[in-house]
């Protein structure tokens, strides 16, 4: 398993290849349709973050010290975006995750989809998804 | 009685075709390309006269208003009050004391709601809004309606974003509060037919409000043959500068209003046994108002007033037609609000694609729109759509605006689809 790190390293190197804003949008819109749908089943409101423009849902799998994570949007370029977040942090131990600082995004000249007023829900997302590391580091240590 | 006022908006003698070149901002560009911008019932952009009244304002004429001896002061209450004058004659409003300045057309509502409902609403009455209302023209009347229990009606709308206003007929009645609705729609640009509503209320001795937030960029408006009892909008979506905007309303009724906030300014005299308040418009204006805003808003309104308004009505007719004929030639084009009577805004969905992606790929190209639900969650739950994607035009824009923006709908689709 690579570390947050690599793949962030490899993001960036891909990223690198694009002249312009387009073949890199069409990149992360090709990313959108390929990520792996959330099942029907988990699209309701206990998985949903609630972007104003475009809905988010997301579901945490632990396994062991390590969080799996399986996401969709509405919109395809956020579900792009999830994806790339996904490979980032998907699998990764739970203490990496909460802790992870995830430069590669404004590397790559995303940091835009990140702003508040986007309203995207990917700022939420990924609260949730370091808030998910956190709750499962805290719930071993209880153990 | 009617007072009639030369409207200082029909003389205007230049024409519209040039008027882009006064605003600095449409000349600039966005990620690298010539700003198209198409979001102006968001807000406006601002001509130069504008920008530079308030630069001037504050480099030279700043001072408080209603307070000082000295000249400066002197100055800036002119300029204060001549912004007053203006924006009585542009609405031809019978007295000056009736235009109340507040941040904008969102305030203007919670002025009324809290200080007219407040004092003259009762347990049990009813409050009629509609279908195309703004957040801004729902919540307020949701605040005092729950402090009162009171009840809300929503006048429906059909599905090309028109109101049904037929069902007033039925609904109105001596337990109605109020009647208020827009005058156009933010999300749809309908106009909606507010002589008919406001006489359908009259019947009844019901009041009524319009939000003009999206009417003043559009056309004059004549409150006084309008008929109307408050009239509110904001100074940015009419080429003014933001934090503000206007509450007109009948004197009569502003007379019986308690005020709504307190503090300097709308204060007769204040002692710790008893405060009596100043009288109209400053009564409701309490604290230190927006000078430099009004001296801006005052700018805008003379701007206008360079203008012919049927010209204006003419050319962005003609550029609705123009962009909804380009837009329809897009395969899966569906267009969101065909009302017959539209204002220059044009909300649109593409056939599987969410607006938001749409937006993102416009950005990209310099194009500036709207995408979501625009404050009008209401509206697109009822449509049964997450949202649209708005074009919203003023007189600046043109149809290279118009054939930019059909160029990047059909790049979107390809590069989404």
């Amino acid at each position: 398993m690579k570390s947050i790190n690599q793949i962030q390293e490899e993001i960036v190197d891909d990223f690198s290849l694009f002249d312009d804003w387009m073949q890199k949008y069409e990149y992360i819109i090709d990313l959108g349709k390929k990520l792996p749908l959330i099942e029907e089943d988990f699209k309701t409101d206990e998985y949903l973050i609630k972007g104003c423009q475009s809905k988010v849902w997301l579901k945490a799998y632990p396994e062991g010290d390590r969080v799996y994570f399986k996401a969709d949007s509405d919109a395809v370029i956020t579900k792009g975006i999830i994806a790339l977040l996904i490979s980032v942090l998907s699998g990764q131990k739970s203490e990496d995750i909460a802790n992870a600082d995830l430069y590669f995004i404004e590397k790559i000249g995303l940091m835009e989809h990140l702003s508040p007023t986007r309203s995207n829900g990917l700022n939420s997302m990924i609260r949730q998804m370091r808030y998910y590391g956190v709750g499962i580091q805290t719930k071993e240590k209880e153990v | 009685m009617k007072v009639k006022q030369e409207s200082i908006l029909m003389k205007g003698t230049r024409s519209v075709e040039r008027a882009r070149e006064d605003f600095p901002i449409l000349s600039t560009e966005m990620n690298g390309r010539p700003l198209v911008f198409l979001d102006s019932a968001a807000s406006s952009q601002k001509p130069i006269s504008v920008i530079q009244a308030i630069n001037y304002y504050y480099r030279e004429q700043n001072a408080n208003v209603h307070r000082g001896v000295y000249a400066l002061s002197q100055k800036a209450t002119d300029l204060f009050e001549m912004g007053r004058r203006r924006v009585r004659d542009f609405i031809n409003a019978p007295s000056e004391k009736e235009i109340i300045f507040v941040r904008g057309a969102t305030e203007a509502i919670n002025l009324v709601a809290q200080s007219y409902g407040g004092h003259f609403f009762r347990e049990g009455q009813e409050i009629i809004l509609s279908q195309l209302e703004h957040h801004s023209n729902i919540v307020p009347w949701q605040l005092i309606a729950e402090k009162k229990g009171m009840q809300i009606r929503v006048i429906p709308v059909n599905k090309k974003g028109e109101l049904q206003i037929e069902i007033l007929e039925e609904w109105l009645s001596e337990n109605t509060a109020i009647v208020a609705v827009n005058h156009i729609s933010n999300a749809l640009g309908t106009i909606n037919p507010v002589r008919e509503i406001i006489a359908k209320a009259r019947n009844f001795d019901v009041p009524v409000l319009i939000d003009g937030a999206q009417a003043m960029a559009h056309g004059p408006v004549d409150v006084q043959e309008l008929g109307a009892d408050f009239y509110v909008f904001s100074g940015h979506k009419m080429f003014g500068p933001t934090g503000v905007g206007v509450l007109w309303g009948r004197e009569e009724l502003l007379e019986k209003m308690p005020p709504w906030q307190g503090g300097g300014e709308m204060i007769h005299t204040v002692s710790f046994e008893k405060t009596t308040y100043n009288e109209l418009p400053f009564k409701f204006e309490a604290g230190t108002p927006n000078i430099a805003g009004v001296i801006g808003l005052s700018e805008a309104i003379a701007y206008l007033g360079e203008f012919n308004f049927e010209e204006i009505a003419v050319y962005e007719k003609g550029l609705l037609d123009y962009c909804v004929k380009k837009l329809t030639q897009i395969p899966g084009m569906q267009l969101v609000g065909t009302a017959k009577s539209k204002a220059s805004v044009v909300s649109f969905l593409v056939d599987g694609l969410h607006p938001y992606d749409v937006g993102i790929i416009l950005d990209k190209m310099g194009i500036a729109v709207r995408t979501g639900h625009h404050c009008t969650q209401p509206l697109m739950e009822y449509l049964g759509i997450p949202g649209t994607i708005r074009a919203s035009m003023a007189f600046y824009n043109n149809r290279e605006d118009v054939d930019r923006l059909v160029e990047g709908v059909a790049k979107a689709q390809m590069m989404l689809s």
